[in-house]
This record gives C-alpha cells, sequence and structure tokens, in this order.
C-alpha cells in the first residue's frame, strides 16, 4: 500500500473532526458505508493477472449513534472483509467507509490512529487475541500508552473503570493474571475491555461469543449491550448465529456472496423473512425441540459460490427453488423495499 | 427402549478416567453408568472441561501418557471390553465395533493422501481387505454420506469443510461399526452446512442403523438427532432422560439453567446465564458438584447425591430423593 504524500496535508482537516467533541457539530450517520467494494487481486506465477475475489461487491448502509446492527452471513461470503475496511485495515477498491463525515481510506497516520481510539475490536477467538506473555494490566496499559495517555493516574483510573464495567472485580485479583489463567469469558471480558478502554464510538464485534460455551455466551451478550446503552455506543456485531442476534441488535443485514441481500429490523426479519436465503436460514436454525430428530430439514442444495467467478444476475439464483426463469440467472435484482424499513435484493419482491 | 435387557448395545459402568498433572490428579471422569440401545442416539451435553470427550477417550481407549487412574466396565454386546488386553481392543473393538470422529477431524485429514485412500485405511487395517475391495467399501460410503464418488481421487484440500466433515465421518463408517462417537461434528461449520450434516446422520442413522454417541455442548443442534439426551457436569452424569422428555421438561437444576441460557429463535424467551464457573476436578466438592451455583442448593447438598428414577429422568439430585 503506497501513501499520497500530497495528501497528507488535506488530512489535518480530517484530524480536527475526529476530535471527540466534533462528532456533536455533526448530524446524521456515525458511519456510512456507501457502495463498498474490496476486491483481492488473484495473481498467476506471482505476477500474472488472474482475476479478482470479489470478497465485498457493492455493500451500502448507514449506522448512527447508539445503534447495533447484525451481520449475518456464512463463512465466506465476505462479513469479515467488510468489518476489515470498515476498521481501515483494508482499502475499498470502490466506494468509501466514512467515519463522522469524513472518509476513512484517506486517513494519514495520525487520523488513522485517532480513528482506532474511536472504534474498538472485539475478536472471534479470545484466548488467540490477548499476547500470552502480558498480563491483564499490561494489555489494558497497552493501546492508552499507544494514544498517548501518560498519566499513570489516569491509565490506572481507566484501567479500574473498565474492570468494573465488565463486571471483573475487584480487579486486583485479575490485573496479575496472564490470559491463560483465566476463563474463557473472563478472556472474552478482558478483550472488550481492551476495546472499550479508550473510550470509542464504535465496536466492531466479530463473533464474540462462538467459542464460549452455551452457559457464558448470553452473559457476554448482556454485557455488550449494557455498555452498548450506557455509552451510546455504535456496535456492529457480525455472526454466523441467528439466534444470537435477536438479543442484541435492532437491525440484522444478512450477507451473502459479498452482498448484503435483505436488511430489516430485527422482529420484522425473523416474523417475515423475504429472501429465500434468509428463509433458509432460518429454516436451519434448530429450537431444542425432540421433534427435530424425527424429520430431514430443507436445505438449498449445494454451497455458496466463488467469489472469484459469482453466478450472473442473483448470487443466490443457482440454489434458489423460487428462481424465476429468465430474470434472476440474468439480471442482478436491486434492493426492493415491499414493507418499509424492509430491503431485499430479490426478484420475487419486485 | 434402553429399559429392555436384550436391546442393549452397550453398557458403561462405573467408568473412570483420572489424569496425572503436576498440580495433582485430575478427575476428568468420575463414575459414569450410561447405557445405550441397538440404533439409538444419545447426546452427551455439558460446558468444555466438564470431561465429555475423556468420556468418548474412556470407551474407546485412546489414552494419553499421564493417565493416573482407569477403571470401570464397557459391556459391548454383553462382553466386557476393558478386560481385553490392548492388542485384542485394537483388532476387535476399536474401529471394527466403534469408531470415533474426533473433534475438527475435517481439519485433521491427511494433506497428501487421497481422501479415498484415507476412508478405505481402515477395511485394510483392520480387516486386511485388499486395496480393489476397501476402496469399493468406501465408495459405498461417500454414496451414504453424500459425497460424489468422484471426489475418492481428490485431496482434502480441494473439498469444502461441509464434505471434508463428511469424509471424515465415512471414514468412521467404512467398517460398519455398531457405534461411533461424535465429538463436536458441527462445531466448525455454517448453519447450513451443519443442518446438512445433521440430515445425513439422521439418514445414516436409519440405513445403516448405527449408533451415535453425540458429544457437543449447543443444545439446540444436538435435539437434531438425540433419542436420549445424558447431562454431564464436572465429571458426572447428572442427567440421563429420553429427548421428549428432556427438551420438554429438564429436571436436574443444571439442566434447567442449561435450557434456560439457549438462546431461542422462534419462540419469544429471554435466555438467562448461569453465574460462576464449574468446579476444578483437581480435588472437587465433595458434595454435589453443583451446589455452588445452585439456586436449590439444600443442607443436604453436602453429600454427594444418588441418582433417583422420576418420570423417566434419571436424575442426581437430591431435590428427587
Amino acid at each position: 500500500m503506497s501513501v499520497d504524500i500530497r495528501n497528507r496535508e488535506e488530512e489535518v482537516e480530517n484530524e480536527t473532526l475526529l476530535d471527540k467533541g466534533g462528532y456533536e457539530k455533526l448530524s446524521g450517520a456515525l458511519l456510512s458505508v456507501r457502495d463498498l467494494r474490496v476486491w483481492f487481486e488473484l495473481k498467476r506465477f506471482g505476477f500474472l493477472h488472474a482475476g479478482y475475489v470479489r470478497a465485498v461487491d457493492g455493500v451500502n448502509f448507514d449506522l448512527h449513534r447508539g445503534e447495533a446492527i447484525g451481520i449475518v452471513g456464512e463463512s465466506g461470503c465476505g462479513k469479515t472483509t467488510l468489518m476489515k475496511t470498515i476498521l481501515g485495515l483494508y482499502r475499498p477498491t470502490e466506494g468509501e467507509v466514512s467515519f463522522a463525515g469524513s472518509e476513512v481510506d484517506t486517513f494519514g497516520s495520525q487520523a488513522l490512529q485517532s480513528y482506532r481510539s474511536s472504534v474498538g475490536y472485539v475478536q472471534q477467538d479470545p484466548y488467540g487475541a490477548l499476547p500470552p506473555f502480558m498480563n491483564v494490566q499490561s494489555i489494558l496499559e497497552e493501546p492508552m500508552r499507544i494514544h498517548g495517555i501518560k498519566d499513570e493516574l489516569e491509565r490506572d483510573r481507566r484501567i479500574r473503570d473498565v474492570m468494573s464495567e465488565v463486571k471483573m472485580t475487584p480487579a486486583d485479583d485479575f490485573l496479575n493474571k496472564y490470559p491463560h489463567m483465566l476463563s474463557g469469558g473472563q478472556q472474552q471480558r478482558v478483550v472488550i475491555a481492551r476495546a472499550m478502554i479508550l473510550e470509542p464510538r464504535l465496536i466492531v464485534a466479530d463473533e464474540p461469543v462462538s467459542m464460549l460455551d452455551a452457559s457464558v455466551r448470553v452473559e457476554i451478550l448482556r454485557l455488550l449491550q449494557k455498555l452498548q446503552d450506557s455509552h451510546d455506543l455504535a456496535v456492529i456485531y457480525i455472526t454466523h448465529d441467528l439466534s444470537t442476534v435477536r438479543y442484541f441488535s435492532e437491525y440484522i443485514f444478512v450477507m451473502y456472496a459479498g452482498k448484503l441481500i435483505e436488511r430489516a429490523r430485527v422482529h420484522e426479519l425473523l416474523a417475515n423473512p423475504l429472501h429465500p436465503y434468509t428463509h433458509a436460514l432460518l429454516e436451519a436454525t434448530p429450537d431444542p425441540d425432540y421433534q427435530n430428530a424425527l424429520t430431514q430439514k430443507e436445505i438449498p442444495p449445494g454451497e455458496p459460490p466463488s467469489l472469484v467467478n459469482p453466478p450472473s444476475g442473483c448470487r443466490f439464483h443457482p440454489r434458489c427453488s423460487r428462481m424465476i426463469q429468465g430474470l434472476c440467472e440474468v439480471e442482478i435484482p436491486p434492493d426492493f423495499e415491499p414493507e418499509p424499513e424492509h430491503f431485499a435484493a430479490c426478484w420475487l419482491h419486485r | 427402549m434402553s429399559d429392555n435387557g436384550n436391546n442393549i448395545l452397550m453398557r458403561v459402568e462405573d467408568l473412570r478416567l483420572y489424569f496425572r498433572t503436576r498440580n495433582g490428579v485430575v478427575q476428568a471422569v468420575d463414575g459414569v453408568d450410561l447405557d445405550l440401545g441397538y440404533n439409538e442416539a444419545i447426546v452427551v451435553l455439558g460446558e468444555s472441561g466438564c470431561g465429555k470427550t475423556s468420556l468418548a477417550k474412556a470407551v474407546l481407549r485412546l489414552l494419553p501418557r499421564n493417565v493416573d487412574t482407569y477403571s470401570g466396565h464397557v459391556y459391548l454386546n454383553g462382553t466386557d471390553v476393558m478386560a481385553l488386553d490392548d492388542r485384542d481392543f485394537r483388532r476387535d473393538v476399536r474401529w471394527v465395533k466403534m469408531s470415533m470422529v474426533p473433534q475438527a477431524a475435517m481439519n485433521a485429514l491427511n494433506p497428501v493422501l487421497r481422501v479415498g485412500d484415507q476412508v478405505a485405511e481402515p477395511m485394510t487395517a483392520h480387516y486386511l481387505a485388499d486395496k480393489e475391495e476397501a476402496l469399493a467399501q468406501a465408495r459405498r460410503m461417500f454414496q451414504h454420506v453424500g459425497v460424489p464418488v468422484d471426489f475418492l481421487h481428490r485431496y482434502a484440500f480441494e473439498l469444502s469443510g461441509g464434505m471434508r466433515q463428511r469424509v471424515a465421518l465415512a471414514m468412521a463408517l467404512v467398517t460398519m461399526p455398531n457405534l461411533v462417537f461424535l465429538d463436536e461434528p458441527t462445531s466448525a461449520l455454517d448453519v447450513l452446512t451443519q443442518a446438512n450434516i445433521f440430515n445425513v446422520l439422521k439418514q445414516i442413522k436409519n440405513e445403516l442403523e448405527v449408533s451415535f454417541i453425540l458429544i457437543t455442548h449447543d443444545i439446540a443442534t444436538s435435539s437434531e438427532l438425540a433419542d436420549r439426551v445424558a447431562v454431564m457436569y464436572a465429571g458426572h452424569i447428572v442427567e440421563v432422560s429420553h429427548a421428549s422428555l428432556f427438551f420438554a421438561e429438564p429436571l436436574h437444576p443444571y439442566s434447567r439453567m442449561l435450557m434456560d441460557s439457549v438462546p431461542r429463535l422462534k419462540v419469544e424467551q429471554e435466555p438467562t446465564f448461569i453465574t460462576g464457573h464449574p468446579p476444578s476436578l483437581l480435588g472437587p466438592p465433595s458434595g454435589c458438584r453443583f451446589a455452588d451455583r445452585c439456586p436449590s442448593r439444600f443442607e443436604k447438598c453436602a453429600e454427594e447425591p444418588s441418582v433417583f428414577e422420576v418420570k423417566g429422568h434419571r436424575v442426581k439430585c437430591w431435590l428427587y430423593g
């Protein structure tokens, strides 16, 4: 990645926007994703062009302060690429991600640093996300050192505040421990504490509970929910598990092969799924009931398509039982809005 | 089903598996009793570290080096296989009568062997089949688990996660065992693939008449296969009951709290969580091991509970004494 030096001066303006007070002046979305495409180039023999992996291919959404969205999709549908682009780890091929009105891709190193202090990241595997050679205290201190909080008392105060917020009290019992001494739930709390310590405005949580036991999952989701309420955080919750989304977010976005195919409020989407793929996902997610064992489930055949050569038209059409011949395999469906605030990219709802 | 003495495939009695560690003895499996009928699927539910994988390894005698105590009885078709020496056990029992799909097996396929050869290998090892025969049996298994037959010649990296999981399953089934242990068979798979694998398992259970012991912590998906449910907590089995009874009304306080912690998709119900942690298996508490976290604890819980039969459930809890 090369950074254009001439752009650096213009970025100073962006940096002022990123002051914590700057948000208040802005109306509109905290995070806005416009027509985002992230393609990775495939090379043959290291230099010949061999096509693109279209990991994210035309994604649009807005996220406001205090809103929580859940992005649901199978592995390989591009949800992690979307998240990493939002975090500024990948550059968009086309389109833009704007945070508080300024485009993330244009940030220079300073603006990027300040952006990262306003965005917290909760990783999937807590044990893998915590350095094994650092104790909880130094894990929580590190972001503050990097972001120039030099006052030791201030750092200590913040650590204690955040530890009590993630319900790891008394803090002194934990601060000297190393990650391997903590249970999975406690490790995930430390990861959340680390994401919260710089007082971010946006939290991106990538499958935060998929590695945890059932009995702990709910606890961690509740904790995230409480933090969201008390800090008026915007949260992007990425998961493949529909059943946890409903307890957490207000909106669900369903992603398939690099595109958002359905967007709606949680209850609307669960009660009235419009896209056949969403329908299949709901169908496949069981509730505990002994009758599940007595029947075979109807599952769309096949597997998600390759993102190098995605199917023409609607990307779900080869697996769809309700495909309309001559339309679905030819034209890419736009977002239709058959119900207010419920979008589905499916020709059935034209 | 399990009450009928003639219909029992496997009976486990007082099985114990303790490990020696630097900090002391870990009582991973501590006096487990369990029986399993022909063509029955039983689910062993429990949180991580409760000993459910150790239970499978103890039955299959796949032991690490630091075993401290290994005792009890495993009757398979009426013979005590624990009494066999290692050579006989390997020749006559493991992978012949019972096999296992270990956790993350799909990622443990040999990358330099064609999957067909890998699936056929137990046939040549146990039945001394020649290569043709073994491959023919592998081909039949591929059809059962729904992998296209020409995938026999592919390598693991050429298959998707769901297909690799099916290959691992085919490998456990190729010798036509009576019993297959499935250790978290779908934990790394997507929702649709997971539903697909469970469709395959149900189908195989009908077609090949095998029994399954499914080890998982995922309660919702476990109901996809379960005839009966066994709940494990800190090395003990605390409740065993038929799926229809268990999913409607679990009796042990732990099973209840576990069921209440499941997020539901189709029913309006706020999940709750269980406070505290399971006890350490290094010197666990002497009474009921769940007592510390139990809302209905009373004086009696300081003693180890016996197993009571209530309304078709077998519960290890004083509340029913």
